[in-house]
């Protein structure tokens, strides 16, 4: 039998119903894997007693017969999800020693589906950031190199201590969190699969806010079939969050091997940018002929505003958080510096707490939402999101899922891109137009660059459609056949 | 449009947020940066076009009924203050 930690969810659940293995030796696989791993920085919380006390609370349910989906599966969790009891700072100093007295409503579903938890996972500061280093806990190693060079890697971001976790065997599945592709392009850059489900699919109470019009959870597994299994333990309608969709959850698993026979696949012209890598582009053409071999029909679509997505977005989701991060007052948790008045501890709280790049996305926010400004910016911006979620909506009337890369490029190297600001924000320009349409949306590894480095293409599919997803991420698997693996 | 110097105190101050006096120019040209960049939206004629406010098209928000939902947690609101006393948060003197 292969080592413990290489084994999919799929799997492990399998050999665990066998009696093959318990939860127990599942978790102490895991647990050893990820203090092995500590270079790579991937985790900012380690919870071994929780994760073994997790297992052994498995194994007397599956005595009983009472496994849930997710029963004895160890996991790592964002460190954007509050944990009941173990410290959350959604990688902030601003909350330091934060220790929520509540869980999120994902992670608690988690719970009931039997997971185990392993800790918690390195990120960008408050999700915002495209390669993990904004972290005010350092930033997180890619375990992949490239060929023949030594040189560290960013995982992307910012669900990046997930993305690394996952593709180095430390957990069998993590959650992370999307606002503008923290999930796919992440996802893409370690050689694992993640999926941004519709807006409202997942709750969002207990989530630390970044841009609350944007925000989804979805997993991060190393399979399809994982991130369909993980996601539904993950989804589902939560009183608790407004925005939560009422919606019956779909079998996701049950969509696979149903394959792409006479679906139609959408390839939108205008995401081939400038500035993306001649082998991602060659690799789209590979993944569009695949369907195609497997019986679907391509059709070309025009999404001509994809290039105002990115500027949307970072006028939305500044404004957004400049309004949720106001609530980090040095008043009621985390970090206080003291001033001779109430403004000015809010001010040193404020300026000592936050990093650069939360200070600056901050600032644009105000900016943008102050007197005078508000219609030019922020309106302006709501006005072409609704155009861009209207051109998502007409392609949608001829095609049923849309294939793209994920990522402009692979990973890139620590330090490289973070003297320039557009060029770190031009990551996410294919990922960031599914998220103002809130459509759900997948990364799938689909093969390597010249240099070794994991590649990622995206389906992305009609609001709450996620089997459709599935199962064109399902084929898509099956013909890249992707079995690359880091170090 | 340009930020200035006195914008960015300006807007440093809205958000609450101690900028060091060298650090001023330096964030000026960054906002400045980003500001010309979303410019490029005014390309595009948004005329009569309602703005979207929602996650996903078509999402309304739920009302529920003006319930107590929760309560009597004192201990456990009170848990991550920076400092508090006798069941009150304490923060710096307000009223002189």
């Amino acid at each position: 039998m292969a080592a413990l930690t290489e084994l999919t969810i799929a799997e492990a659940r399998d050999g665990l119903a066998k009696k093959e293995f318990s939860a127990r030796e599942l978790a102490e696989a895991h647990i050893a894997a990820v203090e092995a791993a500590r270079e790579l920085n991937a985790f900012v919380v380690e919870t071994p007693e929780r994760a073994l006390a997790d297992a052994d609370a498995s194994d007397a349910r599956r005595a009983r017969g009472a496994a849930g989906s997710l029963d004895g599966i160890p996991v790592a969790i964002k460190d954007l999800f509050c944990t009941e009891g173990i410290r959350t700072t959604a990688c902030s100093h601003i909350l330091d020693g934060f220790v929520p007295p509540y869980e999120s409503t994902v992670t608690a579903k988690m719970r009931a589906a039997g997971a185990v938890m392993l800790g918690k996972t390195n990120m960008d500061e408050f999700a915002m950031g495209s390669s993990n280093e904004t972290s005010y806990w350092g930033p997180v190693k890619n375990p992949w190199r490239r060929k023949g060079d030594n040189r560290t890697l960013v995982p992307g971001g910012s669900s990046g201590g997930s993305a690394s976790a996952v593709a180095a065997r430390l957990c069998l599945g993590a959650t992370g969190t999307d606002t503008g592709g923290s999930i796919r392009q992440p996802a893409s850059f370690c050689g694992i699969v993640g999926v941004k489900p519709t807006y409202g699919r997942c709750s969002r109470w207990g989530i630390v806010a970044f841009a609350s019009s944007l925000d989804q959870a979805g997993p991060m597994t190393r399979t399809v079939r994982d991130s369909a299994i993980m996601l539904g333990a993950m989804a589902g309608f939560d009183p608790r969050d407004s925005t939560s969709a009422d919606l019956p959850v779909p079998d996701f698993e049950a969509v696979l091997g149903q394959g792409v026979k006479g679906m139609r696949i959408g390839i939108p012209k205008e995401y081939r940018v400038d500035g993306m890598d001649a082998e991602i582009a060659a690799l789209w053409d590979r993944g569009a002929q695949w369907l195609v071999d497997a019986g679907a029909e391509i059709v070309e679509v025009s999404l001509p505003r994809t290039k105002y997505a990115l500027p949307t977005y970072y006028i939305i989701a500044p404004a957004e958080a400049s309004s949720n991060l106001a609530r980090y007052d040095g008043m009621r948790y985390g970090l206080r510096v003291e001033g001779a008045n109430p403004t000015e501890t809010y001010e040193n709280t404020r300026g000592e707490g936050f990093g650069r790049e939360v200070r600056r996305r901050i600032m644009i926010g105000t900016y943008v939402l102050s007197a005078g400004y508000y219609d030019a910016y922020y309106k302006k911006a709501q006005r072409v999101r609704k155009l861009i979620a209207d051109e998502f909506a007409a392609a949608f009337g001829r095609v049923d899922a849309i294939l793209a890369p994920t990522a402009p490029t692979a990973a890139f190297r620590e330090g490289e891109k973070s003297g320039d600001l557009i060029a770190m924000y031009l990551n996410d320009v294919l990922t960031v137009p599914a998220s103002l349409a809130g459509l759900p949306a997948i990364s799938v590894p689909a093969g390597l660059s010249g240099d070794g480095l994991p590649l990622g293409l995206q389906l992305i599919t009609r609001p709450f459609d996620e089997e459709t997803l599935f199962r064109a991420a399902d084929a898509l698997e099956r013909a890249a056949g992707f079995t690359a693996r880091p170090g | 449009m340009s930020v200035d110097k006195s914008t960015v105190v300006r807007i440093a101050k809205l958000a609450r947020i101690r900028v060091p006096e060298a650090e001023l120019d330096g964030l000026a040209d960054e906002l400045n940066n980003i500001l010309g960049w979303v410019e490029q939206l005014n390309e595009v004629d948004t005329e009569g076009v309602a703005p979207m406010s929602s996650g996903v098209e078509g999402m309304a928000l739920r009302w529920r009924k003006d319930d107590v939902t929760d309560g009597d947690r004192r201990d456990d609101v009170l848990a991550n203050a920076p400092d508090s006393r006798d069941g009150f948060f304490v923060v710096p003197k307000v009223i002189e």
